[in-house]
């Protein structure tokens, strides 16, 4: 009895102390966000890494996704006789939930896993010491400007997203399935409203903050894990279970957001 | 570096561990230690592997808190959790590490000029000039584009003591400067560092096994044994010690017969 209390109150405390490092982390990072000086070629490089090198899995996963909502939307509409509504179902989809959440997860598969391996091999190898030693702070140096290209590549990449999904869906709605185009685009125009693209927008960014701070800092901190942070496995085990909580945590507040703004 | 500030800094002691204790879960690896490292002085601390030589280091530069005592450098605590001031005082430290941590995606010129690019308002001629001279001081001309994977482990040292001394510093921490490197490349590690102490003036602390070598290049050394340090003496004063610990270590690693003659410390290869 008492050694399931004292194992209850070591998994307490660790859950408190992993959560306070991460809330510090995120603070710390937010902070110097919007605090001089700025350096622009890191986040120029960065947003090149997270957002430019992700467009093509962006591009290529947005068509199959619209494809696939043409042809299972069309099928579904044409048992009410609603073929017509299919340019809006397609476009409420992308807009509200698929294309901010199937963004995060593309990019958590993409870069968010990169970035836990890459600063949690930096923290192993003492590079990480190494610049403090320097005194380079490294939040700002290492980690804030994966924060502002993240802000600002995420909704980027829904964008195109979205757009992209919409021609996938056009081309299996018009082009195979023989909807009017003139009804497929009026139901779109009709249908979606400023509500609907500024959920997407708020999601979008929401997500961008989200995926840098749990891959950044479960890198950040490999050494503090309990399991053993050390070593190649020890970089392979964070990594996954950055992009698992990663993916999870963005799901999680796609229903949380979705509840506040519907 | 700003010689009104310098000389502010200066004072005889650089860094002092009072009464350190540090844990590590269960295991005890610093008692109540106590150490002083003199301005301009070179200081060695030696001791068995695993004793917490390391930690020592890791204390003085801040990277780990004590559980009780205080570590100050340059007359201020810097155990108080006050990040700007510690920020403040590692602007006047250089370290070599003992894997020497150098940033393995850029290449060797990029690291020596990560210090002058994030830490200086300096231009990037100005830089390539600063840069490329301390990498001929390192015997590393030519090498600026490689990557330190590219480049042997000897080379990989002095391209973290070059990044060490980049901008001059006041204090330079070495932790095993010769960790994994032959005789010839452990002497020019030793060459390389005498020159630039000579030329830099820096207070050096040097955390090695490489005895009695490195005891040619200090002006004092310590002996971490059961968790405390057993004395802080000159190298001759060291070797003729009555402190059994420091007797045992020399005995160990030197041979009887230099703890018995001080005229043997001749006898020492020159490096």
């Amino acid at each position: 009895m008492l050694n399931s209390l004292t194992k209850l109150g070591a998994e307490t405390l660790y859950l408190l102390n992993s959560s306070g490092r991460m809330g510090i982390f995120l603070f710390s990072c937010v902070g110097k966000i919007f605090t001089p000086p700025y350096k622009m070629s890191p986040i120029i490089r960065q947003m090149h890494f997270i957002g430019n090198r992700s467009v093509f899995v962006i591009l290529f996963t947005g068509a199959f996704t619209g494809m696939v909502l043409g042809l299972q939307g069309y099928y579904s509409l044409k048992k009410f006789g609603a073929e017509g509504a299919l340019g809006s179902a397609i476009a409420l989809s992308l807009l509200r939930e698929l294309g901010p959440v199937l963004t995060a997860l593309m990019v958590i598969g993409r870069a968010g896993s990169a970035i836990t391996a890459e600063i949690g091999i930096m923290r192993n190898s003492e590079q990480i010491d190494a610049l403090e030693c320097m005194a380079i702070d490294p939040y700002r140096y290492l980690i804030v400007p994966k924060f502002i290209a993240g802000i600002l590549a995420l909704p980027l990449l829904t964008f195109i997203f979205n757009v992209i999904g919409v021609v996938g869906g056009y081309l299996v709605g018009v082009g195979l399935l023989n909807v009017n185009a003139g009804v497929f685009f009026q139901s779109m125009y009709k249908a979606v409203e400023w509500q609907d693209i500024n959920m997407g927008i708020i999601k979008s960014l929401v997500f961008g903050l989200l995926i840098i701070w749990i891959c950044a800092s479960k890198g950040f901190f490999l050494h503090l894990d309990r399991s053993g942070g050390f070593g190649a496995e020890g970089v392979s085990r964070t990594t996954t279970n950055a992009v698992v909580t990663a993916s999870v945590t963005i799901l999680v507040w796609d229903y949380l957001i979705s509840a506040i703004m519907l | 570096m700003n010689n009104e500030k310098t000389k502010n800094l200066s004072s005889d002691i650089v860094i002092e561990l009072k009464q350190v204790e540090k844990s590590f879960g269960e295991q005890k690896v610093l008692d109540r230690v106590d150490l002083q490292v003199q301005s301009g002085k070179t200081l060695v601390i030696v001791g068995a592997s695993g004793q917490g030589k390391s930690v020592i280091l890791k204390h003085m530069l801040g990277l780990v808190l004590p559980d009780a005592g205080e570590v100050n450098v340059f007359g201020q605590n810097i155990t108080t959790g006050n990040k700007a001031r510690l920020k403040e005082i590692r602007k006047h430290f250089g370290v070599l590490f003992q894997n020497v941590a150098l940033f393995d995606s850029m290449t060797v010129f990029d690291n020596v000029a990560l210090p002058l690019r994030e830490r200086t308002d300096l231009g990037e001629e100005e830089i390539r000039a600063n840069v490329e001279e301390k990498l001929e001081m390192m015997d590393l001309g030519g090498a600026g584009e490689k990557y330190p994977a590219q480049i042997s482990g000897g080379m990989q040292k002095r391209v973290g003591l070059a990044r060490a001394l980049v901008l001059n510093p006041q204090v330079v921490f070495f932790d095993e400067p010769t960790t994994g490197l032959d005789v010839h490349k452990s002497n020019e590690i030793y060459r390389l560092f005498y020159l630039t102490q000579q030329k830099l003036g820096y207070t050096a602390v040097i955390v090695s096994h490489d005895v009695p070598k490195i005891f040619k290049l200090s002006d004092q050394v310590a002996l971490l044994a059961n968790r405390q340090i057993q004395g802080c003496l000159s190298p001759e004063e060291f070797q003729l010690s009555d402190n059994p610990y420091i007797r045992q270590f020399v005995e160990t690693t030197m041979g009887p017969i230099y703890s018995s003659d001080r005229e043997e410390s001749n006898l020492y290869e020159k490096i």
